[in-house]
């Protein structure tokens, strides 16, 4: 009976991509997903309620600044995207636009030892599918690995199995950021010596590769070693993203056809802002 | 020991499920390095306690589900466990006349034996690489069998409807 078992078991394991079975079981499982999670978000909500008057009023007041600042940031941002797509429609360059979020909560679940994957409380309900990029309000964190009904699988920028394709944001210099297994701590394997690259640049996303949308910031360069006798220096970057305390992650739906026609679009855009007026 | 028979389903589910929860609890790196297979510990102890109830089909259940919890490849906990399990269907009444030490022996190579499985059929899926505290939970495991064994002693005494 246990070869029978075990037989079966062979069969249905080579077959890698049965998502039925996949989705149909954890249905089962992932009830025991929210369990573990709750004495965490028991606490979390405990402390929510027992907060005293002045820390919520300190904060308020903090929010309100920030968002003050935020708010005159992005004015500029504004006119500086209007300008962005002008130069692009000058260079006849195509130009993607606008991204779709939807925040989704982190369960407090260990999922297995060596990877760094997290699970969080939204899954294909919700239309997450698989290689969807994953953010937090810092930067990238990673991408959804496994979207499963009630929850997905989030596989961290940190994964020793993960790459993601970065840009200098100061020269626009190309390379691959890959996970290291530690939480804090990327490394940049592909850089040589003679690389232009120095402690305290910001990494963005590149967009190469099509997972991850263009110019989110990834990762800061902590150290770069120029190594003579090899071909590549070694470079580790940190993380800008709160990978290990942070509960509200956003997911991305990038729109996936860059915005045809550029000129016409922003006539068509002017145009529409007169009839505005 | 014969007179075990009211054990009821009811216990066995729950003790499985709190030891799947156990699995997946979120702990810190390190103490996540430790995390015991809680499953398999629970499942070895049914099987030689109720050998009669608990078989080839609870552990393969289980493993199924395990590997869905823990996000494997499906299938591989589910060998794992019903291997081992198997091994101590075959040996369950020489098992419960052993002396305790020789019990956390054998509880040990069934550890060491369904890490070395996993390990195994990881390895097939893509070539991976070993670090040393990949036995850390062999070693955990043993050491917790004994609470284990209390306290599953604890709640078979317990008599729910049958």
């Amino acid at each position: 009976m246990a070869v029978i078992a075990s037989t079966i078991l062979l069969v249905t394991e080579y077959r890698s991509s049965q998502n039925e079975v996949r989705s149909t079981l954890s249905v089962l499982v992932d009830p025991l997903k929210y369990l573990v999670d709750l004495p965490t978000s028991l606490v979390e909500h405990a402390a929510r309620f027992v907060i005293t008057y002045r820390a919520l009023k300190l904060e308020n007041e903090r929010l309100r600044e920030e968002q003050v600042i935020h708010q005159s940031r992005l004015l500029k941002f504004e006119a500086l995207e209007k300008e962005n797509i002008r130069l692009r429609a000058l260079l006849e360059n195509s130009f993607k636009l606008g991204e779709q979020v939807l925040v989704a909560e982190l369960l407090s679940v260990n999922m297995a030892p060596y990877e760094h994957i997290v699970v969080v409380n939204k899954g294909t309900r919700f239309g997450v599918h698989p290689q969807q990029p994953v953010l937090d309000a810092n930067g990238v964190v990673g991408q959804v690995f496994r979207a499963l009904p009630f929850t997905s699988e989030i596989m961290l920028i940190t994964d020793p199995n993960h790459a993601i394709p970065v840009q200098v944001n100061r020269n626009g210099l190309l390379t691959i950021a890959m996970g290291s297994g530690q939480l804090n701590r990327l490394v940049l394997p592909f850089l040589p010596s003679n690389a232009d690259i120095r402690p305290g640049d910001l990494l963005i996303t590149s967009g190469l590769g099509g997972t991850f949308p263009q110019g989110y910031p990834v990762a800061v360069v902590d150290e770069f070693t120029a190594q003579p006798d090899k071909a590549f220096a070694t470079i580790t970057a940190t993380p800008k993203a709160l990978l290990d305390h942070n509960r509200e992650l956003m997911i991305v739906w990038s729109k996936s056809a860059p915005v045809p026609l550029i000129t016409k679009s922003i006539t068509d855009k002017e145009d529409h802002a007169d009839e505005v007026k | 020991m014969r007179l075990n028979n009211q054990v009821g389903y009811f216990q066995i589910i729950l003790t499985l499920v709190l030891a799947m929860c156990l699995r997946v609890v979120p702990l810190s790196e390190e103490m996540a390095l430790l995390n015991p297979d809680w499953v398999l510990l629970v499942l070895i102890y049914w099987t030689l306690k109720v050998p009669e109830r608990v078989g080839i089909f609870y552990a393969w259940t289980f493993g199924l589900l395990t590997d869905e919890l823990t996000g494997r490849l499906l299938g591989q906990y589910a060998l794992a466990y019903s291997l081992i399990v198997y091994v101590c269907l075959k040996f369950h009444n020489r098992l419960r006349q052993f002396p305790f030490f020789q019990q956390g022996l054998f509880i040990f190579f069934c550890l060491l034996s369904s890490q070395l499985l996993l390990f195994f059929i990881k390895n097939l899926q893509h070539p991976a690489q070993l670090h040393a505290s990949f036995w850390l939970p062999v070693f955990t495991g043993t050491l917790c069998w004994p609470l284990v064994y209390g306290f599953m002693h604890f709640v078979s005494l317990f008599r729910f409807i049958k």
